[in-house]
């Protein structure tokens, strides 16, 4: 896949993917801290 | 099933642990499936070439936007009407995952309006109550956190989640009512598919993807929530 539309496209997968890690780190940081 | 006997925190909380990781692996497995057909089997589009494939993220994500709304602002009031404990904690858990899609939804709508609509932003009725949606999730997680007594929290946020559930039908019929930039539904219970098959698989399969998703992040958070306010 390749073209102009590199940047509109894998930043919005990228950016994607990125935020729902972020949403799996910090809720499994919430839950280590919620354990203690 | 025990319906009345899971309503309780105490005995929703093993059950909510057993089945978030079921969940958090279909999610998986459909999201690899998901992209494969979105990014290798589907075909170019005609008109929109490579750059259409951000529908794979932003559609199921807008559609998963307003469902987690509508079923936070569906716990919220029952809650509200019924005083259970669980309904308020479970309106809680699933804001941020809300507000999550809903974001995404527009970042990934700006960076696809660029190429083709040639600006990253307009204040479309699709867009801005889109935008008003996020408000709507921030809102609804600030007023919580600013109040320290939980269930009067969950009282508070529950009556702007059932005002703010308004929002979900504008969104939905932005497109018909105003002569909207932004396009009509890309798929329809009512009419036959308008897209490629492959398309249309694409987009379900990251549509039930998210779906997963929210539901086995939310049953962890609400674990969590379950903790931090019953021990």
């Amino acid at each position: 896949m390749s073209g102009d539309y590199l940047f509109y496209l894998w930043g919005s997968y990228g950016v994607t993917f990125l935020l729902l890690f972020l949403e799996i780190f910090f809720l499994l940081k919430r839950k280590r801290e919620a354990k203690t | 099933m025990k319906w009345f006997w899971y309503a309780s925190p105490q005995t929703f909380y093993p059950l909510a642990g057993r089945m978030a990781p079921w969940f958090a692996a279909a999610a998986a497995l459909l999201c690899i499936a998901g992209l494969y057909v979105g990014l290798v089997v589907a075909p170019s589009d005609a008109q929109q070439g490579e750059v259409y494939r951000v529908i794979y993220i932003h559609v199921p994500a807008a559609w998963m936007s307003m469902f987690i709304y509508v079923v936070m602002a569906g716990w919220a009031a029952f809650g509200l009407a019924f005083n259970t404990r669980l309904s308020g904690m479970m309106a809680s858990a699933l804001a941020p995952t809300g507000a999550l899609f809903a974001a995404i939804a527009l970042w990934t709508g700006s960076l696809w309006g660029r190429p083709t609509w040639g600006t990253y932003w307009v204040w479309d009725a699709r867009l801005t109550s889109e935008l008003i949606l996020l408000f709507l999730y921030l809102g609804f997680i600030a007023l919580q956190a600013a109040i320290d007594d939980p269930r009067r929290a969950d009282r508070a946020g529950a009556l702007l989640a059932i005002v703010g559930a308004v929002n979900i039908p504008i969104i939905h019929y932005s497109v018909v009512w105003w002569n909207t930039l932004h396009q009509g539904a890309s798929v329809s219970v009512t009419r036959a598919p308008t897209m490629a098959a492959q398309m249309l698989t694409g987009l379900l399969l990251m549509a039930f993807a998210f779906w997963m998703y929210a539901i086995a992040v939310t049953l962890v958070r609400v674990r969590c929530i379950i903790r931090e306010r019953e021990g």
